[in-house]
C-alpha cells in the first residue's frame, strides 16, 4: 500500500475518523470535568455527529478504501445519513430525561457516538472481516447502553439478556463467515461473488450463508431471532429504546442488503427463500403478538419486528425496485419510530414520573390535542394507511415483491398489515374514544419538536416524496 | 375547457376550511357559532364551485374532461385528475350532501365540534378525490384515506357501541382494499403505468383479468356492500351520528359502485362477463334477503341500512348487466339513493334529536302533531319503495329493464324485491307516523323548525324533480356510458375467436 492509497482511504473514511477521534476527545473531556459534565458532552456529541454527517454529504467521494475492506457509495451514504439522523435525534430526546433515567453520565453520549461509528463502518463494510469488527464495535457499545441505568433491575436485566443473546448471534455469524471463507477462499464481497459465479455453490457454503443470515436476522430482530426485542425494549430506559429502535436497525438492514445483494448475488435462490421465510414469520408475529400488549414500549417492540418483516419483503425481491423499497422503508420507518418514541417520552405524569401503559393515553385528544393528533397520524402511518408516509413505504416494497412474482409473500404481507392495523387502532381508540383519566406534565420543547417534525414529514410525504424517492433510487442503483 | 385547475380547487378547497377551523376556539357560544359558520360556508362554497364542473361539462364528449396532470413522487405515479360522464355527477353529489351534514349537526353535536367539522371536511376532500382521480394509485390513496375521518367520526361521536362499529367498519374495508392494492401493483408491472386512461386502453390477458377482477371485487364488494360482506354497514349506520350516516349512505357506498364501473367493468371486460352470473346471484340474494331482514328490524336506522344493501343490489345487478339501460340505471340509482337514503337518515335524525331513541316502538301517531314531517317522510319513503314519479322508480325500472335483457330470471327475482321494499318501508311508515298519538313522550313534539325544513325540503324536491325529469342526469352520463359499453363489447368480440380456436 502506497502513501497515496492510504491518503485516499483516509479521505474516504473521514466521517468515521472524525467520529472515532471525537469520541476519544469527548471521553477525555468527560473524565476531566467529572460527573457534572453529562449535558455538555451530549451537546458536543450531537455537534460531532452533525459535523460527521455534513462531511459525509458534502465532501466525501465514492470508491473503495483500505484494500477493498471499506466502500463508500451512494447506498452507503444514504443509509449513513439515516443512521446519523437516528442517533442525533435519539440523543436530543435524552436531554430532558437525563436526570431521571440516570443518563446524565458522560459515558452515555460517548457510547452512543462509538456505536454510531460502528454503524457507519457496518454500512460501509465490504468484507466479512470489516463487517464483523464494525458490528462488534456497535454491539458492545449497545450492550452497555442498555444497562446504563445500573440501579434499575429491569435495565440491567435487559443489558444482560441483550449481551448473552447478542454474543450467541455473533458466534453464529462468525461461524457462518468462517464457512463461507473456507468454501470460497475469500472474505471480500466482490471476490466471494466472483468465486461463486465461477465455481458454483457447495453445500458448505449454503450452511455458511444460513448462519450468516441467522446472525444478521438477530440484529434486525427478525423472527425467529426476535426474542430479545420485547424484553430489551421494555427494560432499557426509554430514550435508549428510542435509539435502539431507529439507528441500529437501519445499519443492520443496510449491512444485510449489501451482503446478500453483493456477495451472495450468484446464489440468489438460496438466500431468497430464507429471507422470504423470516419476512413472513416477522410480519405475522409482529402483527399477532402485539395485539395482547399493554405496555406501549413492548408494543413498539413487536411493531418493529413486524416492520422489519415488511422491509425484508423488498429485499426478498432482490431487485433494484426491492432495494429502493428497503431504503425508503427504513427511512420512513425511522422517522415514524422516532416520532412515536418522542410521544412515549412525553408520557409523563405531573407526579409519579413516566408511565408506559397504553391506557395511560386515555383521553389524550382532550388533554393534549396536538400530541394526540401527531400520535394518531403516526399510528395510521405505522399501520400503512394512505395518505401517510407509511403507506408509501409499504407500497414500494410490495411493488417489488409483485414484480418478482412473490405473490404468496405479498398476500400474506398485506393481510398481516390488516391485523397490524388492529392494534394501532387500539392506541387511537384509547386517545380519542376513551375518557381522560389524568393529564400529562408539560411536554419538553425538544420532544415536541421531534414528534412535530416527524408528524409533518409523515403527512407531507405526499408533497416531498419525489426527491426522497429519487435519492433512494440513486442509492439502490449502486448495486445494479 | 377551463384553463384553471377547477378539479383541484374543488377537491382541496375544504382544506381551507380546515385551516380556518384550526384557528377557532370552541369554549364559548360565539366560538361554536364561528365553527358552524366556517364549516357551512366552506361546504356551500365548495358545492357552488363544483357546479362549475357541471356547467363547463361537455355532455357530448365521452372522454375525460378538465384534465390536470403533473408528475408525482417520481415513480410512475402521476397526479392526474379529470372527470367524465360517469364520475362527474358523483362529485356533485358529494359536495351537495356536505352542507346538509353540517346543518344536521347544528345542535346534535355537543362535544368537540371543531374536530367533528375538521373530520367532515377532510372526508369531503378524500371523497371528491376518489371520483376525480385518473391515476389508480392516487385513487387508492383517496379511497383508503377516507377511512381515517370516518373511523374517528363513528368512534368519537357515535352511539353506545361505537367502538365496535368503528373497528368493524375500518378493518372490514381495509381487508378488502389491501387485495386491490396488490392487484394495482400487478397491473402496473403488466401494463407499465398506473394512469387510468392508459389502463382503460390496455387489454389485460384473460387469465390475469380473472385474478385482478377478484381482487378488485374483494374491495368494492365490501364497500358497496354486497351480501354476504354487508354486516359492517348496519353496525356503522346505527352507531354513526346522523351526518355520518348521511355521508356513509350517500357517498361512501357509491365508491364501490363507481369502482365496479370504472375498473371492473371497463378494465376487465372478459372477467366481468365471466363473473356476471355470480354477481347476479349475490345481488338477488342481497335484494331478497336483506329486504326480509329489514322487515324484522326494531331500529329505524338499521332498517334503512338494510334497505340500502338491498338497493345496492340493484346497482351491482345493473352494472354487470352491461347494457345501456342497466348501466345508466345503476348510475342513476346510486345518485338517487344518495339523495333519498341521505334524506331518510336526516328524517331519523329529526326525531332522534327530539326523543333520543331510534326504537320504532317508541313512536306512533306523529302525523297528528308533526304533519310537515309526515309529508316529507312519506315522499322519501315512497322514493325508497320506488313509486313512479320519484327518483327511486327511475333507477329501479332501468336496472330491471337492463337485467331483463341480460337474464330474465334474475329480473324476475329482483322484482320481488320491489314488493318487499314496499312492505318494510310502508310498514315502518305506518308504525312511526300513523296510528293514535298515545305515548306521553310524543305529545309535546314540535313540527319541523326552519333548519330542519332547510334540510329536508330541498332533498324532497330533488327526489320528485328527478323522478319526473331525469334527463339532466342521463344526458351527462350517456356519452361516457356508450363509449364504455362499445369498448366492452369490442373486447368481448375480440376474445371470441380466441375462445373458439381454443376449443
Amino acid at each position: 500500500m502506497t502513501a497515496d492509497t492510504i491518503l485516499a482511504s483516509l479521505q474516504l473514511s473521514l466521517p468515521e475518523i472524525i467520529l472515532a477521534v471525537g469520541a476519544l476527545a469527548l471521553l477525555m473531556i468527560g473524565v476531566f470535568s467529572g460527573e457534572r459534565s453529562g449535558t455538555t458532552v451530549i451537546g458536543l456529541a450531537v455537534a460531532l455527529l452533525i459535523i460527521s454527517g455534513l462531511w459525509l454529504v458534502l465532501a466525501t467521494g465514492e470508491g473503495q478504501a483500505y484494500g477493498g475492506a471499506f466502500v463508500s457509495d451512494a447506498f452507503a451514504k444514504f443509509m449513513k445519513v439515516l443512521a446519523l439522523i437516528g442517533s442525533i435525534t435519539a440523543m436530543v430526546m435524552t436531554v430532558g430525561h437525563a436526570r431521571s433515567e440516570q443518563l446524565d453520565r458522560f459515558e452515555f453520549p460517548v457510547l452512543i457516538v462509538l456505536s454510531t461509528l460502528g454503524m457507519l463502518l457496518m454500512i460501509s463494510a465490504n468484507s466479512l472481516l470489516s463487517l464483523y469488527l464494525a458490528l462488534e464495535l456497535q454491539s458492545l457499545a449497545l450492550y452497555v447502553v442498555a444497562a446504563i441505568n445500573r440501579d434499575s433491575l429491569r435495565s440491567t436485566e435487559a443489558g444482560l439478556k441483550y449481551f448473552v443473546l447478542g454474543a450467541l448471534s455473533s458466534g453464529m455469524l462468525l461461524y457462518g463467515m468462517s464457512l463461507v471463507y473456507g468454501f470460497t477462499g475469500h472474505i471480500g464481497f466482490q471476490e466471494i461473488a466472483a468465486a461463486l459465479t465461477a465455481e458454483g455453490r457447495s453445500l458448505g457454503l449454503v450452511f455458511g450463508l444460513v448462519f450468516i443470515l441467522a446472525g444478521l436476522a438477530f440484529k434486525i430482530s427478525a423472527v425467529p431471532f426476535h426474542m430479545w426485542t420485547p424484553d430489551v425494549y421494555e427494560g432499557a430506559p426509554t430514550p435508549v429504546t428510542a435509539f435502539f429502535a431507529a439507528a441500529p436497525k437501519v445499519a443492520a438492514m443496510a449491512m444485510l442488503v449489501r451482503i446478500v445483494i453483493e456477495a451472495f448475488e450468484p446464489v440468489v435462490a438460496d438466500w431468497q427463500q430464507v429471507i422470504v421465510f423470516i419476512s413472513i414469520a416477522s410480519m405475522l408475529l409482529g402483527s399477532f403478538a402485539a395485539i395482547g400488549q399493554r405496555n406501549i414500549k413492548r408494543l413498539m417492540a413487536y411493531s418493529s419486528i413486524g416492520h422489519m418483516g415488511y422491509a425484508l419483503v423488498g429485499l426478498a425481491a432482490g431487485s433494484m425496485a426491492g432495494v429502493r423499497g428497503v431504503a425508503l422503508y427504513m427511512l420512513i420507518y425511522m422517522v415514524m419510530t422516532l416520532g412515536t418514541f418522542a410521544c412515549i417520552l412525553a408520557m409523563r405524569r405531573k407526579e409519579g414520573g413516566n408511565v408506559e401503559n397504553i391506557d395511560d393515553l386515555a383521553g389524550l385528544s382532550t388533554t393534549n390535542p396536538f400530541m394526540a393528533t401527531v400520535l394518531t397520524i403516526l399510528m395510521f402511518s405505522l399501520a400503512g394507511i394512505p395518505p401517510m408516509a407509511g403507506f408509501f413505504a409499504k407500497y414500494f416494497v410490495f411493488m417489488a415483491a409483485i414484480e418478482a412474482h412473490l405473490y404468496a409473500l405479498a398476500i400474506i404481507g398485506v393481510l398481516a398489515s390488516v391485523v397490524g392495523a388492529y392494534y394501532y387502532l387500539r392506541i387511537i381508540k384509547v386517545m380519542w374514544f376513551d375518557e381522560a383519566t389524568g393529564e400529562f406534565a408539560r411536554t419538553a420543547g425538544e420532544l415536541k419538536l421531534v414528534f412535530g417534525l416527524s408528524g409533518l414529514f409523515v403527512v407531507g410525504y405526499v408533497l416531498i416524496g419525489g426527491p426522497i424517492g429519487a435519492a433512494a433510487e440513486a442509492a439502490a442503483r449502486t448495486f445494479f | 375547457m377551463t384553463d384553471w385547475p377547477i378539479l383541484s380547487a374543488v377537491t382541496f378547497l375544504p382544506l381551507v376550511g380546515v385551516a380556518l377551523l384550526l384557528l377557532t376556539r370552541e369554549d364559548s357560544p360565539y366560538g361554536r357559532r364561528n365553527i358552524l359558520n366556517v364549516a357551512l360556508l366552506t361546504t356551500v362554497f365548495t358545492f357552488v364551485l363544483s357546479l362549475f364542473i357541471w356547467i363547463g361539462f361537455d355532455n357530448a364528449n365521452p372522454g375525460f374532461q378538465m384534465v390536470e396532470k403533473a408528475e408525482w413522487l417520481g415513480t410512475g405515479i402521476s397526479y392526474h385528475l379529470g372527470v367524465d360522464g360517469i364520475s362527474m355527477l358523483f362529485v356533485i353529489l358529494s359536495t351537495f350532501l356536505m352542507p346538509f351534514c353540517v346543518l344536521a349537526s347544528w345542535h346534535s353535536v355537543e362535544k368537540r365540534l371543531r374536530e367533528y367539522m375538521i373530520a367532515f371536511l377532510l372526508l369531503e376532500v378524500f371523497m371528491v378525490g376518489v371520483f376525480v382521480s385518473l391515476d389508480i394509485v392516487l385513487f387508492y390513496v383517496f379511497f383508503e384515506a377516507g377511512l381515517i375521518p370516518m373511523f374517528i367520526i363513528i368512534g368519537v361521536w357515535g352511539g353506545k357501541d361505537r367502538v365496535y362499529a368503528s373497528y368493524k367498519f375500518f378493518l372490514y374495508t381495509l381487508l378488502g382494499s389491501v387485495l386491490m392494492l396488490l392487484a394495482i401493483m400487478a397491473m402496473y408491472w403488466q401494463a407499465g403505468t398506473t394512469d387510468i386512461t392508459e389502463l382503460l386502453a390496455y387489454n389485460f390477458p384473460a387469465h390475469m383479468q380473472t385474478w385482478l377482477w377478484l381482487a378488485f371485487f374483494a374491495s368494492f364488494a365490501v364497500k358497496m356492500p354486497m351480501w354476504p360482506v354487508h354486516t359492517w354497514l348496519p353496525d356503522a349506520h346505527v352507531q354513526a351520528p346522523t351526518a355520518g350516516s348521511v355521508i356513509l349512505a350517500g357517498v361512501l357506498l357509491k365508491l364501490g359502485g363507481y369502482g365496479f364501473i370504472r375498473f371492473s367493468l371497463a378494465m376487465f371486460p372478459l372477467a366481468s362477463d365471466y363473473f356476471a352470473p355470480f354477481v347476479f346471484a349475490l345481488s338477488v340474494i342481497a335484494i331478497i334477503y336483506t329486504s326480509l331482514v329489514a322487515l324484522m328490524q326494531d331500529d329505524i336506522k338499521k332498517l334503512i341500512a338494510y334497505s340500502s344493501v338491498a338497493h345496492m343490489g340493484y346497482v351491482t345487478m345493473g352494472i354487470f348487466a352491461a347494457n345501456a339501460q342497466g348501466l345508466q340505471g345503476a348510475i342513476f340509482q346510486m345518485l338517487s339513493h344518495g339523495i333519498v337514503s341521505g334524506a331518510l337518515f336526516l328524517c331519523v335524525g329529526v326525531v332522534y334529536d327530539r326523543l333520543h331513541t331510534r326504537e320504532i316502538s317508541a313512536y306512533g301517531g306523529l302525523v297528528n302533531n308533526m304533519p310537515k314531517y309526515a309529508v316529507a317522510f312519506m315522499i322519501l319513503t315512497m322514493a325508497n319503495v320506488g313509486l313512479p314519479g320519484t327518483s327511486g322508480f327511475v333507477g329501479e325500472i332501468m336496472t330491471l329493464v337492463g337485467v331483463f335483457r341480460a337474464n330474465t330470471w334474475v329480473a324476475f327475482f329482483a322484482t320481488t324485491g320491489v314488493i318487499l321494499s314496499a312492505s318494510y318501508a310502508l310498514w315502518l311508515y305506518r308504525r312511526v307516523i300513523f296510528g293514535a298519538l298515545e305515548k306521553e313522550s310524543l305529545k309535546s313534539l314540535l313540527d319541523l323548525d326552519l333548519r330542519e325544513k332547510l334540510l329536508l325540503y330541498p332533498l324532497v324536491i330533488l327526489t320528485i324533480f328527478y323522478g319526473v325529469y331525469p334527463a339532466p342526469v342521463f344526458d351527462a352520463t350517456a356519452a361516457s356510458v356508450d363509449a364504455l359499453l362499445n369498448n366492452y363489447s369490442a373486447a368481448l368480440q375480440a376474445a371470441q375467436p380466441v375462445a373458439l380456436s381454443a376449443n
